[in-house]
């Protein structure tokens, strides 16, 4: 797969962000090397052989419908970069 | 031209469990801002979702109740999108295999009946709320509701107009209370519908651009939408311009569609698998279990009532508009009540009575042997309906003790034949116009006549012999 510079920019999109050019520059080698990797992967012959989307041999993994206290709200927004005491802030985001 | 509207829907339910689909944080509504959060459902680096198993249930009772096929190996997926109502920046949803698909349900309109295939039902979480402050430029985000459990259930675009999607809706809230999966408040956005609409020339096949609406929060705003939104499409194809594929939002207000700021390549989720919520496999035996607990619906429940009792349609649609009102009826037949006057009772008093106090059915104490004992009371001559009533309204809301309220205030019906007939002798001599009255003819003055002597002996006397004993005194 070829990395292109319009396949980063729409990347950056989808992911909110901003590159410089020579970031950009430096992305999409580094992108078209990751992706590369996955080329030597695509080598095996996988016919007949099933995807596997988890690794490890487990199913079922189930809780049941207790409530539990909740996490004390000041050390929840103590994690974000702002908040108002009672909720967490970000920069306009409604329409 | 003639057009057909074309329609699909896309469902989403929040389910009535107590806990959040992937951890163990309260549902509740409402709640101070951020109070019912965790590090799981605020998105914290590290934190491991894992699966309720109510959740689990309900999205495969639901599945069976709409006829689906139950996926017997599911698993969920991450939809990726930055949106600051989603603290992790992926929903985790199921795209590749949902719990359930390929259902149908029957709908009824009075055009006529359809079949509405369902396409797919899906288990995922809910997003937080976004309240934008306007004096600070700032969007303040509240997570209480991030990570609520939500089933979506998509349906095929088999609608071809809005009384379909109603019945459909109205058909489907009715299922969901029944299992008891969720309360389907609109006003609480527990039942929120997303409508894809498209229109094509009469008699074609193939399918027009279409349009995908948000927002819409009641049955009202759902017809309004889908009608002013076929005609925006008639209007543009008529007119020789396009339709855009495009999301739109409905304004109750202005009564009108508008497209929303379309978020560039907004629609490229990049779904994954999601690597923390092992698959789910389910047994034979576990889908026989739900199979054999399944409630019986409302539409059999009407079926039965119709064939078991012979109550009009009309009856049999009220008394099963609510699970807890058919199980009330069902009760009372139980007791040996007259299965009319039981759905008499349940019609008029007891939702008289729910109404006036802005209840739930579920959430009344009146209990089948409260109200079937009045009912046997009236039936055996001991207590006149009016006065049947005033016991009811007495022991609505306590599930009082029915014979101890009439013993208490003496309210038993006079079955004292003298006693009747010496009052009613008193009151015609007493009004000797009205008796004048009803010899011309007046058929009218009887009524006034039965009424002086009901409230002579306080309401207590049997109306019916009360009239009889007018009657024969007034013929003499
Ligand atoms: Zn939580």
């Amino acid at each position: 797969m070829k990395i292109t510079t319009e396949l980063v920019d729409h990347i950056c999109g989808l992911s909110c962000l901003e590159l410089q050019t020579e970031e950009k520059q430096d992305m999409t080698a580094q992108l078209e090397q990751i992706v590369a990797y996955m080329d030597v992967l695509n080598e095996l012959d996988t016919t007949g052989i099933e995807p596997m989307s988890h690794v490890f041999p487990l199913k079922n993994v189930l809780r049941e419908d207790e409530e539990l206290p909740s996490q004390d709200r000041a050390e929840l927004l103590a994690c974000a970069p702002a908040s108002d005491g009672e909720a967490f802030l970000v920069p306009k985001a409604v329409e | 031209m003639t057009w057909e509207t074309v329609i699909g829907l896309e469902t989403h339910v929040e389910l009535a469990t107590r806990t959040k689909i992937f951890c163990s944080c309260t549902t509740r509504f409402g709640g101070a801002p951020n109070t019912h959060c965790c590090p799981v459902c605020t998105g914290m680096p590290g934190a491991l979702p894992v699966l309720s198993r109510a959740v689990l249930d309900y999205a495969v009772k639901t599945g069976l109740a709409l006829g689906c096929s139950i996926t017997r190996y599911s698993k969920f997926d991450r939809k990726n999108y930055f949106y600051p109502d989603l603290p992790k920046a992926y929903q985790i949803s199921q795209l590749y295999l949902p719990i359930a698909r390929d259902g149908a349900v029957d709908i009824r309109t009075p055009a006529g009946d359809r079949t509405i295939r369902i396409h797919e039902l899906h288990m995922e979480e809910d997003a937080g709320k976004l309240v934008h402050d306007p004096w600070t430029d700032r969007t303040q985000i509240d997570l209480n509701r991030c990570g609520v459990p939500l089933i979506e259930i998509v349906t095929e675009p088999d609608f071809r107009t809005a009384d379909e999607v109603i019945a459909y809706l109205e058909k489907l809230r009715e299922t969901l209370r029944y299992l008891g999966v969720s309360d389907c408040k609109m006003q609480e956005g527990s039942l929120r519908c997303d409508v894809n609409l498209s229109v094509r020339p009469m008699g074609s096949t193939g399918l027009g651009v279409r349009t995908e609406m948000k927002n819409l929060n009641s049955f009202k705003a759902i017809a309004r939408a889908i009608a002013h939104e076929a005609d925006r499409q008639i209007e543009l194809i008529e007119e020789g311009k396009r339709v855009i594929q495009e999301t739109r939002r409905w304004d109750e207000n202005k009564d009108a569609t508008y497209a929303m700021r379309s978020k560039e390549d907004a629609q490229d989720y990049r779904y994954f698998p999601e690597p923390d919520l092992p698959p789910i496999e389910l047994s034979e035996g576990y889908l026989e279990s739900l199979r054999a607990a399944q409630p019986e619906l409302a539409e059999a429940k009407r079926e039965r009532y119709r064939r078991m009792y012979g109550l009009p349609e009309y009856d049999c649609r009220m008394i099963t508009s609510d699970r807890a009102l058919a199980e009330l009826f069902e009760g009372l037949v139980e007791l040996g009540a007259p299965p009319k006057q039981g759905a008499n009772w349940i019609m008029g008093e007891v939702l008289g009575a729910l109404s006036a106090r802005g209840k739930e059915p579920k959430d009344m104490a009146l209990t089948p042997p409260t109200l079937a004992r009045l009912i046997a009371l009236v039936g055996e001559g001991r207590l006149n309906r009016n006065t049947a009533v005033k016991v009811f309204e007495a022991v609505f809301d306590t599930d009082g003790d029915v014979d101890a309220h009439i013993r208490e205030h003496g309210l038993e019906q006079l079955n004292d034949d003298a006693l009747v007939r010496e009052t009613a002798a008193r009151v015609l001599a007493a009004d000797p116009r009205s008796v004048a009255d009803y010899r011309a003819g007046k058929e009218k003055a009887l009524g006034a006549l039965v009424g002086q002597v009901m409230r002579e002996l306080k309401g207590r006397a049997d109306p019916r012999a009360v009239n009889a004993v007018l009657r024969e005194l007034l013929a003499q």
